[in-house]
């Protein structure tokens, strides 16, 4: 198996969930709380003991995500990094707020072994950033950047919002221009959604507050993707850009259908099966429970899924079909005819393109393929499946 | 068994609301025909549909016993689209008890019903209903039956079904005023199918009324209008519960199963007589016409072959529907069906949808056009899909009917105004009172279907009432406007329209569609087209995202099931051309009203 450094498939990874916030924004939907803080050192233990107890092989990339990773003090970060085992050149990200960092910290979470940041910038303009309930100054960024190359931060990725009602194209366009000035590898951008549940959805759902608009998402995605691309970090999956070299590792097992441990509440695995099919899991949702199926050596799954090999591949086309390296041809379809019309209609439609040699075709994504992601992927699993007469054909 | 004079026969004829349902109640208890411990209200209307509309869709019948004679009572239909099942209800009847609601007066259909009954020389008895209730003008009404009826208002009795006030005295007056039934029991048999219903069990049982002869258990019979001899299974008179006797004589009314498995060998009209000795056809049998039509779809596909078998089921149960396959583009496999009139069509629709429990969509319902073309052809479309392009057509005909309504003076203006809307010439005016007035106009029938009593309520808050006859065919400007998505035609779209309302309607059916038409991958024209001339033009602008912007570890469950979906979705989009639609948005075109 591959274990190089360059931005293919990497084999396994750790994604470690830490559900803790000082402040909750309007548009999150992840498991994350602001009132747990008593929790945390009993979360870190719980952490710790269940990667002990699962005695992983090294792995490729580890990931720390949220809620706001960067809450955890320097040596509650180091006790659950020293028990995850890691090949030598292993990628370490931790997702940080600009507000919750200082050099010190940062310094220490790079000699626990962290070698990659990434920042939730999300807008330079305040108005906006109040618009999505965020409290961090946009000033606070560039001193955290400051701070992370101080600290010896490698490589760092900067996480964009666009879309937000009220955020005008110029508001978009400063704020691409403001990210890329402090030199980031690479750039998250994503569309803001509405997530039901969350306060932005239940004010949109009651009328208070207005949708985002498809169009201006569209529109502001295309000025993203060629503001990003001119200062040299080129699209490799629909929400990510990054100088060549510089993708997020990790990332890419997800889309490459790597295999990824659940630590902590609410994360997800995944794990290859013999037969070509796919399990994945997650975890309980609430740190406590996760917690207490630690400590009372339970087991920390809420629940999982079983694909079949047929389904896993359709599942692993289209993801892969999200990344600037596309999907492989031929596809495994039931019926290769439909395939081609499907490509054929759809390139017809400047949504997909062909690269590569004859032989080792792929298919990739245009801009417009991109921005209609969706619509392409569900006629590409309609493709793949079986032939079936259709609905009202006696 | 009682000589024919102690018989009498006799209609209800009223209004919905004014109380007929709930004096037949009360005239089962009174007569002792129902025990109280199995009373319920509505006791007669036996289809959920007949007691929560409150009409009566099916007759029905009953015999009774009041003051040494037996009285039936024969339940009519109470709507302007069963007009012809109402008379031959009445053609069985010596007498009508006219009732009407001593707080409202006398309505449309009920004068309708009554001249009807005139036509056919009953006596009628008239009843004031209601006059429990506050709002009751007893002296008024009476004084507006006497004059439009000519019945003299101290004739007029007062009753109250609730109460049962007047109710034994309104039994003896039916007794003392309806004549008794005549006929020959020696005279070959000659008896009249007033109603049928199919039963799953026993198949077709016909009310019938002996007219001459006699009809006995056993008889081989002969159905003269469908030409089919059937054996007697059995016949019985209802008590109400069924009850079989040996034979029925002249004057008598009860029920017939003959084994018959389709209404249609049984229809309303039929007369019935023996084999072996053949009597003539009673007068007055007409086969049922439809008016009205619309195209009927399942709203899931897969339902179709359940919706043929249901449509197959309902017609042994109602043979005045007609129903085809038919294909749309937008809706995919249905059937174009013919009803009596708008009501008979809303009933069989709840029905399929109710007793077969499927979901329908229909299309805006139209009438029969007769075309003369260019070549001197002529041709009868009952789907305006079906109508030749404008180059072909020399003239269009269209059915029109007389429309008589009833209303409070204060409506006056709004009725007007309405009729004038639909095309409506007045004919008459006449004051049946100094509250009351009796408008008639000539309206095409088109101008009825779409929404004429709606609106005809909602302008007079429900005190206007309406009727109407077929008074045949005339010649109209007409336009057969079509909808064009990305220049294919939607042909569950298209209507005829008088020339002076296409662009309206097209403005409206292009704007609907425009917002229920998902985005495409292109730009979609929506055109409302006259001929070749594009009279109305929306556009659904091509969609430019809908990817999902995160897909990270624990997205990628919910992000598979949210394609899953779109895909499942697409299984069931209807193509038209390069446009994909989701049939639901057809339907709600369909079912949005203005």
């Amino acid at each position: 198996m591959s274990r190089s450094r360059t931005a293919t498939v990497p084999a396994t990874g750790v994604y470690v969930h830490i559900p803790f916030c000082a402040a909750r924004c309007d548009y999150c939907d992840f498991a994350t709380w602001t009132d747990r803080a008593h929790l945390v050192d009993a979360y870190v233990d719980a952490c710790v003991l269940d990667l002990h107890r699962r005695a992983l092989t090294p792995v490729d990339t580890v990931f720390f995500g949220g809620g706001t990773p960067s809450l955890l003090a320097a040596p509650q970060l180091t006790a659950i990094l020293d028990a995850i085992p890691r090949v030598a050149d292993a990628e370490v990200t931790v997702e940080c707020n600009p507000d919750s960092v200082d050099v010190d910290k940062l310094r220490a979470y790079v000699d626990a072994g962290v070698n990659r940041v990434s920042f939730g910038v999300q807008s330079m303009h305040a108005h906006v950033l109040l618009a999505l309930g965020r409290t961090h100054d946009p000033d606070n960024v560039a001193r955290a950047v400051d701070a992370a190359r101080a600290a010896g931060v490698d490589r760092l990725n900067l996480d964009l919002i666009y879309g937000t009602p009220g955020e005008t194209l110029d508001d978009w366009s400063t704020t691409l221009d403001a990210a890329l000035a402090l030199g980031p590898d690479h750039v998250s951008a994503y569309a803001l959604t509405v997530e039901p549940g969350t306060p932005l959805g239940k004010a949109v759902a009651a009328g208070e507050r207005v949708a985002p608009d498809d169009d201006d998402q569209a529109t502001k995605y295309e000025l993203a993707d060629g503001r990003l691309a001119t200062a040299g970090l080129p699209w490799y999956e629909v929400s990510n850009w990054a100088r060549p070299g510089e993708e997020c590792r990790h990332n890419l097992l997800y889309w490459h259908g790597g295999d990824y441990t659940a630590i902590g509440c609410a994360a997800h695995g995944a794990t290859a099966l013999a037969d070509g099919g796919r399990r994945r899991w997650w975890n309980v949702r609430t740190p406590e429970r996760y917690v207490d199926a630690v400590t009372t050596g339970g087991s920390t799954e809420a629940g999982d899924e079983i694909l079949t090999a047929t389904d896993a591949a359709g599942e692993a086309a289209v993801l892969e079909l999200r990344t600037a390296t596309g999907i492989k041809l031929p596809l495994p379809a039931a019926d290769p005819s439909r395939v081609v019309s499907w490509l054929d209609d759809l390139a017809a439609a400047g949504l997909l393109e062909r690269a590569g040699p004859i032989g080792r075709e792929r298919v990739v994504l245009t801009r417009r393929g991109r921005l209609l992601g969706n619509e392409v992927a569900a006629r590409l699993l309609r493709a793949l499946e079986a032939p079936r007469a259709t609905a009202g054909t006696q | 068994m009682p000589g024919l004079e102690r018989f009498r026969n006799f209609s209800i004829v009223a209004h919905v609301d004014h109380g007929k349902s709930t004096l037949a109640d009360r005239i089962l208890e009174l007569t002792g025909a129902v025990d109280p411990r199995d009373m319920r209200a509505q006791y007669l209307d036996s289809m959920d549909l007949e007691r929560e509309r409150g009409i009566t869709i099916k007759a029905q019948n009953v015999r009774l016993h009041w003051a040494d004679h037996v009285l039936h009572l024969i339940d009519t239909p109470g709507h302007v689209d069963f007009g012809y099942e109402v008379s031959r209800s009445l053609a069985a009847c010596e007498g009508a008890l006219l009732l009407v609601d001593a707080s409202q007066g006398i309505e449309a259909q009920t004068l309708a019903n009554c001249y009807l009954a005139l036509e056919h020389d009953l006596t009628i008895v008239a009843a004031l209903n209601k006059i429990d209730l506050p709002a009751a003008e007893p002296d008024r009404v009476a004084s507006e039956i006497e004059h439009v009826l000519g019945i003299p208002a101290d004739e007029i009795l007062r009753i109250s079904a609730k109460t049962g006030e007047g109710v034994p005295e309104l039994l003896d007056a039916l007794v003392a005023r309806v004549p008794p039934p005549t006929g020959d029991v020696d005279a070959p048999l000659q008896a009249l199918i007033f109603d049928s219903i199919y039963d799953a069990y026993r198949g077709v049982v016909s009310s019938v009324r002996v007219f001459n002869g006699s009809i006995g258990s056993g008889a081989r019979l002969r159905y003269v209008q469908a030409k089919e001899n059937h054996d007697a299974e059995e016949i019985g008179v209802r008590l109400p519960v069924p009850t079989p006797v040996a034979a029925l004589g002249p004057g008598e009314v009860g029920y017939l199963i003959a084994g018959i498995k389709d209404v249609g060998q049984a229809r309303v009209g039929e007369t019935v007589t023996t084999a072996a000795h053949p009597g003539e056809a009673l007068p007055g049998y007409l086969d049922p016409k439809p008016m009205v039509f619309c195209g009927l779809y399942p709203v899931d596909g897969d339902e179709y072959a359940e919706l043929r078998e249901a449509l197959e089921k309902l017609r042994l149960n109602d043979s005045s529907f007609t129903y085809e396959p038919e294909t749309s583009g937008a809706l995919g496999f249905g059937f174009r069906c013919g009803f009596l009139g708008l009501l008979h069509m809303e009933i069989v629709r709840e029905r399929l949808e109710r007793e077969y429990d499927l979901s329908l969509v229909a299309t805006a319902p139209n009438v029969e056009y007769q075309l003369e073309l260019v070549d001197g052809r002529v041709e009868i479309v009952d789907n305006p899909s079906a109508m030749p392009t404008p180059n072909e057509i020399a003239s269009i005909e269209e059915p029109f009917v007389t429309v008589t309504v009833l209303t409070p003076t204060e409506y006056i203006g709004a009725i007007m105004e309405l009729c004038q809307q639909r095309r409506g010439d007045m004919t008459r005016m006449e004051y049946l009172s100094e509250e009351r007035v009796e408008l008639v106009y000539v309206l095409p029938l088109a101008e009825i279907v779409m929404d004429f009593f709606d609106q005809l309520k909602s302008r007079t808050k429900g005190y206007a009432s309406l009727d109407y006859e077929p008074l045949g065919y005339r010649a109209s400007n007409l336009s057969k406007v079509d909808v064009l998505l990305n220049n294919v035609p939607v042909d569950a779209f298209s209507t005829i329209v008088h020339r002076d309302r296409a662009y309206a309607y097209g403005k409206r059916m292009t704007e609907k569609l425009r917002e229920l038409i998902p985005r495409q991958l292109f730009d979609v024209p929506i055109q409302a087209a006259v001929g070749g001339r594009i009279i109305a033009r929306e556009t659904v602008k091509a969609k430019r995202k809908d990817v999902i912007a995160k897909c990270y570890g624990g997205d990628i469950s919910r992000k598979r099931k949210l394609l899953e979906r779109q895909k499942e979705g697409k299984k069931r989009m209807k193509q038209i051309g390069r446009v994909e639609v989701p049939q639901e948005a057809f339907v709600a075109a369909l079912r949005l009203d203005d």
